[in-house]
């Protein structure tokens, strides 16, 4: 995703990623990033939060309109309403994807 | 605060994403300034969270995943923003949908983003959003020689100024 924003950004269009992966992104190049420290799939927030899910979207728009250098990263101070055990199982997939299954049945074998 | 990027991730998965510095040919910096003031910006939203409409669009190809795991649908879905709840489907095999389902604004918040434009905090909002299935082969190469031209060609032909992306 990272890298995505960064062929848009290069075709002249402004990116900003909202990632729960702020230093991958960094890693990534990213031009803007806002990390927030929730599950996967939760990019904005808790559902029906929508109190959190503006604080990320108004965060986000600061960073892309008013970052003047190239990888400004700013993290959102907002901690997960959910305990993490909870909160880890809950983002899951039911069944491991694919890739996930490859790599323990290749663990297995080995 | 520093957000701790590997809290919620799996304890293994972590040497797939750290330490693994930029993608090959990628580590120049890439920069386009933001020139207009916000309040007269037109956004545009982007997930990966494999949103689609469940009656007008194809889902992504999850068998096609499941047959060669290393593999991701690589194509590319336009969100009308006044898509309701109710038509949209998540086909993204890593996550558990079920929240963005319930509330599609924690992936693709173009209710927010709406109510934004009419608080004038941005100067409106694309009427069609983008939307992308997050897990891809390696190389990335069908995202960067077709889905990504298709993608900036869709957002210019919206109208936008600047893209928000979030990854699911």
């Amino acid at each position: 995703m990272p890298v995505l924003a960064r062929w848009i950004e290069a075709a002249g269009i402004p990116t900003v990623v909202v990632t729960m992966m702020p230093s991958v992104a960094e890693e990534r190049r990213a031009a803007r990033i806002v990390g927030v420290e929730f599950p996967f799939g939760h990019a904005f927030g808790m559902p029906n939060d929508r109190v959190m899910q503006r604080r990320v979207l108004e965060l986000a728009l600061r960073v892309l309109a008013g970052a003047s250098v190239f990888g400004t990263r700013v993290d959102l101070d907002v901690e997960w309403p959910v305990p993490l055990r909870e909160a880890y199982r809950a983002w899951q997939p039911k069944e491991p994807s694919p890739i996930v299954k490859k790599m323990l049945e290749a663990r297995a074998t080995s | 605060m520093i957000v701790d990027s590997y809290r919620f991730l799996p304890r293994t998965f972590r040497p797939l994403y750290e330490g693994r510095g930029p993608f090959p040919g990628e580590e120049d910096p890439v920069w386009t300034p933001f020139e207009k003031r916000l309040s007269e910006s037109r956004i545009a939203l982007l997930t990966s969270a494999g949103i689609y409409l469940k009656r007008s669009q194809p889902p992504f190809d999850l068998d096609g995943e499941r047959a060669r795991p290393d593999w991701g649908d690589p194509s590319w879905r336009s969100i009308p923003a006044v898509a309701e709840k109710g038509e949209l489907g998540v086909g993204h095999l890593h996550i558990n949908g079920a929240d963005i389902l319930a509330d599609p604004e924690i992936a693709l918040p173009t209710r927010l983003l709406e109510q934004l434009a009419g608080e004038g905090v941005v100067g409106g909002a694309v009427a069609n959003h983008v939307s992308v299935m997050g897990f891809q082969e390696r190389a990335l190469s069908d995202w960067r020689q077709t889905t990504a031209p298709a993608i900036v060609a869709h957002l210019r032909e919206q109208g936008a100024d600047a893209l928000v992306l979030a990854p699911a």
